[in-house]
């Protein structure tokens, strides 16, 4: 039995060394990422089409430049199942049975952590970018090969709290803030970054609640802060939450001229299920939809997928891509060791503008956006242009 | 206890078994040993699972509960305590709460405690992050320690030589006896004056320590653990199907679910992810449908037939 499996498996490699040799202008990149379990539905909108939309447009020019000539991507895709050890398997599997020349790193923050010790040790580079961290120096000290762009939660924290202090300098709010939290890794990392920074802003947080990550009927949470008399509501939501918490507060007319949501509120869908109602209302993440790359960007993807992107980790996502693009055409080879090194030592043209990676993390990103006559539109960045003002909400 | 002839015999040939997986990594270090981990892992959970729920026919869908607070008890413990006396501590935290638990619940029968079980996962994962919450740290925990594949490997080995010591031990003893009588009949066994709640809790709290110290095992190479991956609640239901596809009666009975469930998984999704929900629930249309009792059983009514043949 085992010597019938061996010889079948050295045909199969016998095979696959002959059809590698006929199809040389071939490059193979593999793709590991949630397609079924808790993550899919995060992935479905941010990860896996901008994967394919790169693919197709890389291939559609004639592939890869190398110095052997222009090379195809062959993208193998596997589902994770939202599952870490699914995720190393199918990571260990793309570079050691399916032999890829390079990787894209998986989608969320657990997922690049659980993986970074097999992309280390077989020397891929892993430009992750759905990972918010704060030990992102501990990690890239970690591993040489790990490269971060979405940013950090006490930058995220920060920047709510700089707007805030504007809107009352401009004395359109008071001190009195509501802050809500979903209870769950990010939410509860958010929040506990963001108490400290409130409180030395000089905000008083009038409401600090929690709620389970699921929770179906928002509206006590609602009620509750708008008992409270805020001037500003805070959310550091998840997707379905973010949805729920602005219906509620539509219906209980929570009036507030600042209202925050985090994750999600960049959807498309979002505007398209509140329609004029969220004009002014803010949320987590952003780009600059007025430059002419990102322009063209959202028409690609609109008549590719079929759907407009997110308005930011989708952009960051598809960037992650170029900057792979752009390091092996530089490098003119897929030697991975002499990849790496120039990612880090590289400026890359984006579509979210200029990427260099500072000790292996991108330090200019978009922290806060804001829904502006049905755009969303980057309002707090790190460095990064074309921040518009921040307009204050007016009803709904 | 003198273990018998067949016993000896069967003893040497689990332990060339262990002696030939432990061998695994000088042939192959790389996806192969990623696909003997997720085999050694489920072998664990599910041959643990069995021990309790086989005989008694309690179906406990705990698994998850229990693997989470191993996995928690390492990323709280990481930072200050050595990593050995972690997985010692998993399997003390695991055990007591099993015993808690165990104590609460195995009073009541049937679905009632299926019900319960399955809930307790979410009820922990909520009180850690609630505890979390109110602490005040981040709910991801980083567990960043040195440990390689075949570290790992080898730990969830030894374990599951544990769990087969153990599950042969009770077999034969009092314990093991009383247990089946509960499961063919708890009222006539606690007539035959059999402590049937003790005899329980006891064998519930063997299967909780086993999952704890898995859970344990795992959290350094996933280096983050976070509720929602540490207490997925499709890990308790995988361990129940891998379980009830071997056979839950007899002592290897899982191991032979785990290793193909675990292989055609793996084909299913590699070679179709986007279907792969849909081609696993196509596959155990046809497991229930053509091989109702495990795989166990369809070996054991294959061996009966040739001996009927003989005879």
């Amino acid at each position: 039995m085992v010597r019938h499996l061996v010889s079948t498996f050295a045909a199969i490699a016998v095979a696959a060394a002959i059809g590698g040799g006929a199809h040389a202008a071939e490059i193979k990149i593999g793709a590991s990422a949630p397609k079924t379990g808790p993550l899919a539905g995060g992935a479905a909108v941010t990860h896996w089409p901008n994967i394919r939309l790169w693919v197709h447009q890389v291939n559609a020019r004639g592939g890869l430049k190398l110095k052997s000539g222009k090379a195809k991507i062959k993208l193998i895709e596997y589902d994770d199942r939202t599952n870490p050890g699914e995720a190393i398997k199918a990571i260990q599997r793309l570079a050691t049975q399916d032999k890829v020349d390079f990787i894209v790193a998986p989608f969320g923050t657990g997922f690049n952590l659980a993986t970074a010790p097999i992309f280390a040790r077989y020397g891929y580079p892993q430009l992750a970018v759905s990972a918010i961290s704060d030990k992102i120096e501990t990690l890239t000290k970690r591993y040489p090969n790990i490269f971060f762009m979405l940013g950090s939660t006490t930058t995220f924290a920060g920047a709510v709290a700089d707007i805030l202090s504007e809107l009352r300098k401009k004395g359109v709010i008071g001190n009195r803030v509501a802050m809500v939290n979903v209870a769950d890794a990010f939410g509860i990392e958010l929040a506990n970054a963001a108490r400290p920074i409130f409180k030395k802003a000089g905000f008083e947080i009038v409401y600090d609640n929690s709620y389970p990550l699921g929770t179906q009927d928002l509206s006590p949470v609602v009620k509750a802060a708008k008992a409270a008399k805020p001037d500003a509501f805070v959310a550091w939501s998840y997707p379905p939450d973010t949805f729920a918490l602005t219906e509620q507060a539509k219906i209980a007319g929570l009036d507030v001229k600042a209202f925050y949501t985090a994750v999600a509120t960049c959807f498309p869908a979002y505007a398209a299920k509140f329609g004029k109602s969220i004009e002014g209302n803010l949320g987590a993440g952003g780009i600059n939809p007025d430059t002419p790359e990102m322009k063209a960007y959202f028409a690609a993807h609109k008549k590719f997928i079929g759907k407009s992107p997110d308005y930011w980790a989708s952009a960051v996502t598809y960037a992650s891509l170029q900057i792979l693009e752009q390091a092996i055409e530089g490098v003119g080879t897929t030697d991975r060791k002499a990849v790496i090194a120039y990612i880090k030592k590289n400026t890359f043209k984006t579509v979210i503008g200029d990427v260099t990676y500072k000790n292996q993390n991108s330090e200019k990103f978009w922290t806060v956006g804001q829904w502006q006559n049905g755009v969303f539109y980057g309002v707090r960045s790190t460095g990064r242009p074309g921040a518009k003002p921040v307009k204050v909400k007016q009803g709904w | 206890m003198k273990p018998t002839a067949r016993e000896q015999r069967f003893f040497a040939v689990a332990a060339a078994g262990f002696v030939a997986a432990a061998a695994l990594p000088a042939f192959d270090d790389g996806y192969w040993l990623s696909m003997g981990i997720t085999i050694a892992m489920y072998t664990v959970l599910a041959t643990s699972w069995a021990l309790f729920s086989g005989p008694t026919r309690y179906i406990a869908l705990s698994t998850a509960a229990f693997f989470g607070i191993g996995m928690y008890t390492v990323g709280i413990g990481i930072a200050t305590v050595p990593y050995p006396l972690l997985l010692l501590a998993a399997g003390l935290i695991g055990a007591a709460l099993g015993g808690i638990v165990g104590l609460a619940t195995l009073r009541v029968s049937g679905v009632y405690f299926v019900i319960f079980t399955l809930g307790l996962a979410e009820l922990v994962r909520q009180l850690f992050t609630w505890v979390q919450t109110t602490m005040g740290t981040s709910s991801g925990l980083y567990v960043l320690v040195d440990t390689s594949e075949r570290l790992v490997y080898w730990q969830l080995l030894a374990l599951a030589a544990t769990v087969y010591l153990a599950g042969w031990a009770i077999g034969r003893s009092r314990l093991g006896f009383a247990l089946r009588i509960i499961g063919d009949d708890e009222t006539v066994a606690s007539h035959s004056g059999i402590n049937t709640a003790r005899a329980k809790v006891a064998l519930f709290v063997v299967s909780c320590t086993f999952a704890a110290v898995t859970g344990a095992v795992l959290a350094p190479r996933w280096n983050y653990v976070e509720p929602t991956n540490a207490f997925s609640a499709m890990l308790s239901f995988q361990v129940v199907i891998m379980a009830l596809l071997g056979g839950a009666h007899r002592l290897w009975g899982p191991l032979v679910g785990v290793v193909p469930f675990a292989l055609i998984w793996d084909v299913i999704s590699a070679q179709a992810p986007n279907q792969s929900t849909l081609l696993l629930g196509v596959a155990f249309l046809l497991i229930v449908y053509f091989i109702p009792h495990g795989v166990i059983g369809l070996i054991e009514k294959q061996f009966r037939r040739r001996r009927a043949g003989y005879g």
